[in-house]
């Protein structure tokens, strides 16, 4: 039953619980159509590359986590768009990877590609109310506590280098701390800090380069925002920094996270990995051949 | 690498007010003037890449020797990047953009009315003695021009502390609260941008109002500054921004684009009284968004229009505001590609701390603020179906008052008082049928 544990589900449950609230009651411009489409492009994208690469059986938790961020934060001007960022974000897992894992995070990609080759694809960050930005943080918050946090050292250094980014130039610039607190209270960073750069895939693999790591994307993403002024800093930010993602690791190494998935989902000739413990670190997990 | 903000001058109507104190936003208020009471700035914003051009339109029907306005802006302006417009463009811009009754058009419900003040003796001050203190204080005025009926003057300065000193021995009086604003946008590189009119130039034009001022620019900052706007207003204000694009719908990214509720029905009285449905619409929509939201009311492909609260406006119209991307022969024929989205915003510095940030979409899907009046069949009627039409009547007349009621926040039991009272459905009199069978 260890598959219970899997952190991925709470994050299933907590985007798909804010995706049909958004729907539904706020103006998010999301139709259920159109998600429909980018969960199922996403989740038979992962079902062909799978097959290519001989998995047996059909594992659609990654996927399914990866089309849901892709609905909340992805706008496209029609469908053909929506569909061909869904397709390249689960395809960038499969054709980018770097010593057997992906560089980058799928999601990440997948819009940070597509909004520069076309003015047809855009995030909007700005479009969640308040009460599903306070629901959203804590359900969030909730998912450390309960998951014991896979990765929740990279979302704890992104957030607050972030805060004290935001609250630093204010300070400087003498403005009021309610411009911060502002520019903080966004559905786009939350779903940035706790499924994006957390996807323990493509973090370092050690806990000072995820520090690190965190700390670069944040201090990216400001310059991008407050010196360049182009907004979505901190996407352009992370897919600008994955590729030093394997040279961190090279420097600080530490063991490769797997998720804790049944055995018979593993590739063809990998042997798996028996976690050591009923309810481990999951920095820990992998620790094995 | 001065790319900065732009600051638009209804923000600076708070920062800049005349030494005898009788206009500054505060005071027109309390002067319980109607049209002042619903003040509103319009900007038409052109963006497309990092280039801007700002159309900044006011209602200013004082005295013209009182006017006086400073624009922040990002980098230094030349004399050729500022422009007076004609101010009929933005009033036609307006009147296509505006919400509407279908088939009827109403002006827009919100008065537009900038707090725009000045000083009256400013300008008859000679120059030299007045650069010469300035650069004392640590102020440069790094050119002067004359742009139609108005004088310009680009400052930059060192620090907050000598830019308002200046400004106030310049004769502005200055709202407490407006120097950690201005020492913040001066940290961030910005040049200031005085106007005040020129009032030998103005009788020389014989124009008798003020006209929008224009500024082209370069920057990659896609944003409005309201901060100072809000300093010692007193109470909320409005602002319409209209933005013509090349791509797409505009949104803001730091706050909430709201779609107001259109293509409601609602009954027929209120096409006698489009204005305050109007007006009591937002504010009902404001209030349920906390005021917290910006709201969408047009976003149209500037080509057409279905229905047409106006024309949409000539090649040579858009050209005239900015439209840089239409070539030379904007005059003739085609369609030109360019996307008007309209924006409302009402804002204070509670629930709108930062400036307005936006950005540009790929979405070209139409809106409108659109409101329906739907006439009932008044002949006779004498088939079996006019006893369940009558009754769909009744139904529709009760949806109508409560989609009313939900709207603007009207009360529900009144409007079915006016609409028994036959304000409503027109409902087929008593006494046509009476001999008729």
């Amino acid at each position: 039953m260890r598959s219970r544990r899997d952190p991925r589900h709470y994050q299933i449950v907590v985007l798909a619980a804010l995706l049909a609230y958004g729907v539904l009651a706020l103006d998010f411009q999301i139709e259920p159509g159109r998600a429909s489409l980018v969960l199922a492009t996403t989740l038979a994208t992962q079902f062909v590359f799978e097959r290519m690469r001989g998995v047996r059986g059909f594992d659609p938790r990654s996927a399914l986590i990866s089309g849901l961020s892709l609905c909340l934060l992805l706008r496209a001007a029609a469908w053909p768009w929506a569909a061909a960022t869904a397709v390249l974000t689960i395809a960038s897992k499969f054709l980018i990877r770097v010593r057997g894992r992906h560089v980058f995070n799928p999601t990440n990609f997948g819009l940070c590609v597509m909004m520069a080759a076309s003015d047809r694809v855009w995030v909007s960050p700005g479009q969640w109310g308040s009460v599903a930005l306070f629901a959203f943080a804590l359900a969030c918050l909730g998912g450390i506590v309960v998951n014991r946090a896979a990765r929740a050292d990279v979302t704890g250094a992104l957030l607050g280098s972030w805060v004290a980014l935001l609250f630093g130039r204010a300070a400087w610039l003498g403005d009021p701390w309610s411009i911060p607190l502002r520019q903080i209270q966004s559905g786009a960073l939350l779903v940035f800090a706790f499924f994006m750069i957390s996807d323990p895939k493509t973090t370092p693999a050690s806990r000072p380069g995820r520090l690190l790591f965190a700390a670069n994307v944040a201090l990216l993403g400001a310059a991008i925002e407050f010196g360049l002024y182009r907004p979505h800093g901190l996407l352009w930010a992370l897919v600008l920094c994955a590729p030093w993602v394997p040279l961190l690791d090279r420097w600080l190494p530490g063991p490769a996270y797997r998720w804790p998935a049944s055995p018979t989902l593993a590739p063809k000739g990998e042997s798996h990995v028996p976690l050591p413990h009923p309810r481990p670190v999951p920095a820990r997990l992998s620790a094995g051949p | 690498m001065s790319r900065f903000r732009i600051l638009v001058l209804f923000l600076l109507g708070c920062l800049l007010a005349p030494e005898p104190a009788q206009a500054f936003c505060g005071f027109y208020v309390a002067r319980a003037d109607a049209r002042l009471f619903n003040r509103a700035s319009r900007v038409v914003l052109v963006r497309d890449g990092d280039r801007t051009v700002l159309t900044m339109a006011n209602d200013y029907r004082g005295d013209p020797a009182e006017f006086a306005v400073v624009i922040p802006v990002p980098t230094r302006i030349q004399r050729e990047q500022i422009h007076v417009a004609d101010p009929a463009l933005v009033d036609h811009l307006d009147a296509y953009s505006a919400p509407r009754l279908v088939e009827y058009f109403d002006s827009d419900p919100c008065a537009r009315r900038m707090t725009l003040e000045g000083r009256a003796d400013a300008s008859k001050q000679s120059a030299a003695p007045e650069e010469a203190r300035a650069r004392s204080l640590g102020v440069t005025i790094e050119a002067r021009y004359t742009v139609g009926e108005y004088d310009i003057l680009i400052l930059s300065a060192a620090e907050s502390r000598g830019l308002l000193r200046w400004l106030r021995e310049t004769g502005y009086r200055i709202p407490d609260g407006a120097e950690p604003i201005v020492a913040s946008y001066l940290k961030q590189g910005m040049r200031f941008f005085v106007a005040r009119v020129n009032l030998d130039q103005q009788a020389r034009l014989g124009t008798s109002f003020l006209r929008p001022l224009q500024v082209a620019y370069e920057s990659p900052k896609f944003m409005l500054p309201i901060r100072l706007g809000t300093v010692n207003a007193d109470g909320p204000q409005d602002l319409l921004i209209y933005a013509l694009t090349r791509t797409g719908r505009v949104e803001t990214t730091n706050y909430r684009t709201v779609r107001l509720p259109s293509d409601a029905e609602v009954p027929l009285f209120v096409k006698d009284e489009f204005a305050s449905f109007y007006r009591d619409l937002f504010a009902e929509q404001v209030r349920r968004e906390s005021m917290r939201a910006v709201f969408l009311e047009y976003a149209w492909d500037m080509a057409w229009c279905d229905p047409c609260a106006a024309d949409p406006l000539s090649p040579g119209e858009l050209r005239e505001l900015g439209v840089f991307w239409l070539g030379g022969d904007a005059s003739r024929g085609s369609a030109p590609n360019v996307f008007l989205t309209r924006l409302h915003v009402r804002y204070d510095a509670e629930h709108f701390p930062d400036d307005l940030r936006f950005h540009e979409t790929g979405d070209r899907a139409n809106f409108q603020g659109r409101y329906v009046l739907r006439h009932p069949w008044t002949g006779p009627t004498r088939c079996p179906e006019a006893e369940a039409y009558r009754r769909q009547l009744e139904e529709r007349g009760e949806r109508q008052a409560r989609t009313l009621a939900s709207l603007t926040g009207w009360n529900l039991a009144e409007i079915r008082t006016r609409l028994a009272l036959g304000g409503g459905a027109d409902p087929e009199p008593w006494w046509r049928r009476l001999w008729q069978e």
